[in-house]
């Protein structure tokens, strides 16, 4: 077997999981968003399901960390790998990090489908999971740091071998993407080593709420990005010659990355504007940290909006807009990807809202929010994802897609069921409805949520539908495609290339460098403060 | 390494600049409008207000005794804690116009006071004293609602603020 062909199996194996999570996550979405409409399948469900809040942990769990981290770790190295040209340097350490992974998932899972982890995927203590919960968990995370350190030694080799050559930009963005992740898991890391795994061992007996919750938006802010950037990878180095176009600017792409790399993380506190606790300068200071974030986000906006246009107009698109008909829209790939596009637009909008320091406090912890991310990880990182194996699965099964009309449906039904489901959950947030609660149930429901709250349950209902023709499309491809397919993989050329980029975008450690200093500064004095006062007193409880 | 035609090249590299500096505009011409808003607005966010032991609320002024109190004319402080599933008090009656200051806690796990028509929003933590201000500017119902999910009864914590007319 090539080196190819098996990293196409490792790769072929985390699709797998990410994809059976993706599915789990669906399935118990659907609940919730009926019961937001008036129909409560609950009592159906028992004991799979033992409640609305045990259905929405597990949606949040396997969609927004389990689906996604497992699609990361199987899509960046395997475009990074090909865009070296080199095998991964340490072969023995693919699959041990693909079984930790998988293992502590399982791990984290038996707690969680037995209703002992209803806790959100938040799990803010003092409510109080197992400790298989937080191991299995950590162990994913951990898994994530040997994907970064396989990615880091093999560039290390084609570095070697090639050392005045410029690192080919699916690499470079795949090495950023995971120094940036690690560098902000080190929150999420604390927060589990030193907090909930002694408590819920019972080595000790209380835990802080507050220093918890700093802890994990440390890394839960910039794990959208974690998120995101794979998705952003596809949309620079492959979208745009998908679309018969090339890449605008090379320099301009690595240039938003490193800010990613560099910003990323130092910003968390916009997380918790609303916590007692917390400094108001110092919140301000990670406002301020949030809007720099936003200019690499418009430079990748122009970038890639530009590199589509390319495409576009060589296929024919005239006009200051119209170019935009003469994408091909009939390829699922790239309609799924540019339609994930247009919804993150809104999604980035609603973003700077909830950033903002003073909006924040109209939609924070509304049903805005889970409307807000639903654009974000639900459209710019799902159905790119889902476009991405558009072609990724075939290629590594060696079959065409099944149905490319199929798919054209499910792409544009998951716009349509979105923009229904994710329009209703913002309004709804702005009429004060509380996220994360079970809407039927509550006896305090405003006159003017009714008319809206049957829209969350048909959007659902829409993106549901939308998810099971994605399911049944992979699955034919998988068993019942008999043409085959052969296409390799071919990243997009660049208009502006990487040539007259300075040469520091190929050097790592100032980056990083810069980016430890940022986050040392923006969080360096609260966290010494909070770690240097906090009792640790406040005992955990089970309350589901 | 290839030399670029010059003058393509020239074209990208003023476009690049072009989307460079409206990328660096956009971000920093809303920040200051934010900024410019919110302080000149007077807008406050829950800061560092203390401590209090979180198996202690009970025992701990003023939380011992949660209630609604004048502080000056029409000023009021509302003491209140809350713990699964309820807040004390979970009926506020105050008249219209009043500047309502909360200083809340919980008991036990993580909850929210969200009071949509007053703009109050904020967290209440084990743990930590918060504190926030409101002015109730209309007579009527201002329902407040947990807004952080803390169990399976977590959508039957609420409770209200009555303004009264003014007489």
């Amino acid at each position: 077997m090539t080196a190819r062909a098996a990293l196409g199996r490792l790769t072929a194996a985390y699709l797998a999981v990410a994809l059976v999570a993706l599915f789990g996550g669906v399935v118990t979405g659907l609940t919730q968003a009926l019961e937001h409409a008036g129909i409560n399948v609950y009592p159906l469900l028992a004991p799979a399901v033992q409640s609305y809040y045990h259905g929405l942990s597990i949606h949040g769990v396997l969609n927004a960390l389990v689906w996604t981290t497992f699609f990361i770790c199987g899509f960046l190295p395997y475009i990074a790998v090909e865009a070296l040209g080199v095998p991964p340097a340490a072969r023995g350490l693919g699959w041990p990090t693909f079984w930790l992974m998988t293992g502590g998932l399982v791990l984290a899972a038996i707690p969680l489908v037995g209703n002992a982890a209803t806790v959100m995927f938040t799990f803010y203590p003092p409510l109080k999971a197992p400790w298989a919960f937080y191991v299995g968990l950590t162990l994913v995370v951990v898994g994530t740091w040997l994907v970064t350190l396989q990615l880091a030694l093999t560039w290390r080799a084609w570095r070697r071998a090639n050392p005045a050559a410029r690192t080919p930009l699916p690499a470079f963005m795949a090495l950023v993407t995971f120094a940036m992740w690690t560098l902000a898991s080190l929150g999420l890391a604390a927060e589990m080593l030193f907090m909930l795994i002694p408590w819920s061992l019972g080595w000790v007996s209380g835990t802080d709420a507050l220093l918890a919750r700093v802890l994990f938006w440390f890394t839960g802010h910039p794990i959208v990005y974690f998120w995101l950037l794979p998705a952003y990878a596809s949309w620079y180095t492959l979208v745009p010659r998908q679309a018969g176009g090339r890449l605008f600017s090379d320099p301009l792409a690595r240039a938003s990355f490193l800010l990613f790399l560099v910003l990323s993380t130092p910003l968390g506190f916009h997380h918790q504007y609303t916590d007692p606790g917390i400094h108001e300068g110092w919140k301000l200071v990670h406002a301020f940290l949030t809007f720099a974030v936003f200019f690499p986000s418009l430079l990748t906006f122009f970038n890639v909006v530009a590199s589509l246009e390319s495409g576009a107009r060589a296929r024919g698109g005239r006009g200051w807009v119209m170019w935009f008909a003469r994408l091909p829209w009939g390829d699922p790939s790239v309609a799924a990807q540019v339609l994930a596009m247009i919804l993150f637009a809104f999604g980035g909008i609603g973003g700077l809202i909830n950033a903002s320091f003073s909006l924040n406090r109209l939609v924070h912890n509304t049903a805005w929010i889970p409307g807000h991310l639903h654009l974000t990880v639900g459209s710019a990182a799902t159905l790119s994802y889902m476009g991405i194996t558009y072609w990724l699965i075939p290629h590594l099964r060696g079959r065409a897609l099944w149905s490319r009309r199929l798919a054209l449906v499910q792409v544009w039904s998951w716009v349509g069921g979105m923009v229904i489901f994710s329009n209703a959950l913002h309004r709804l947030g702005l009429l004060g409805m509380p996220r994360r609660t079970m809407i039927g149930a509550a006896a305090y429901v405003q006159p003017e949520w009714t008319p809206i709250l049957p829209l969350v349950g048909i959007g659902g209902t829409i993106l549901t539908v939308s998810a099971l023709l994605y399911f049944l499309n992979l699955a034919l491809t998988l068993l019942a495609s008999r043409t085959e397919y052969a296409a390799g993989i071919a990243f997009a050329e660049p208009m502006s290339g990487p040539d007259h980029a300075p040469a520091i975008f190929d050097r790592w450690r100032p980056w990083l460098a810069l980016a430890v200093v940022l986050i040392a500064l923006a969080y360096g004095p609260s966290l010494a403060r909070l770690i240097a006062t906090t009792p640790f007193d406040t005992a955990g409880m089970r309350v589901w | 390494m290839p030399e670029r035609p010059a003058k393509p090249g020239t074209t990208v590299y003023l476009y690049e600049l072009a989307w460079i500096l409206p990328s660096i505009a956009i971000p920093v011409g809303m920040l200051a409008a934010l900024t410019v808003t919110a302080f000149g607005a007077g807008l406050h966010l829950p800061g560092v207000e203390g401590r209090v032991p979180a198996a202690q609320v009970a025992q701990t002024a003023p939380f011992d005794a949660p209630g609604v109190r004048q502080t000056g004319p029409g000023r009021y402080e509302v003491v209140m804690t809350s713990q699964i599933w309820a807040f004390a008090p979970n009926e506020i009656r105050v008249p219209a116009g009043a500047t309502v200051t909360f200083v809340a806690t919980s008991k036990d796990v993580v909850h929210g006071l969200l009071i949509p028509r007053a703009h109050v929003n904020v967290m209440l933590l084990p743990g930590q004293i918060a504190r926030v201000t409101a002015t109730f500017e209309r007579p009527g119902e201002y329902p407040m609602f947990c807004h952080e999910y803390c169990g399976i009864a977590h959508h039957t914590m609420w409770g209200k603020v009555i303004v009264e007319p003014r007489s």
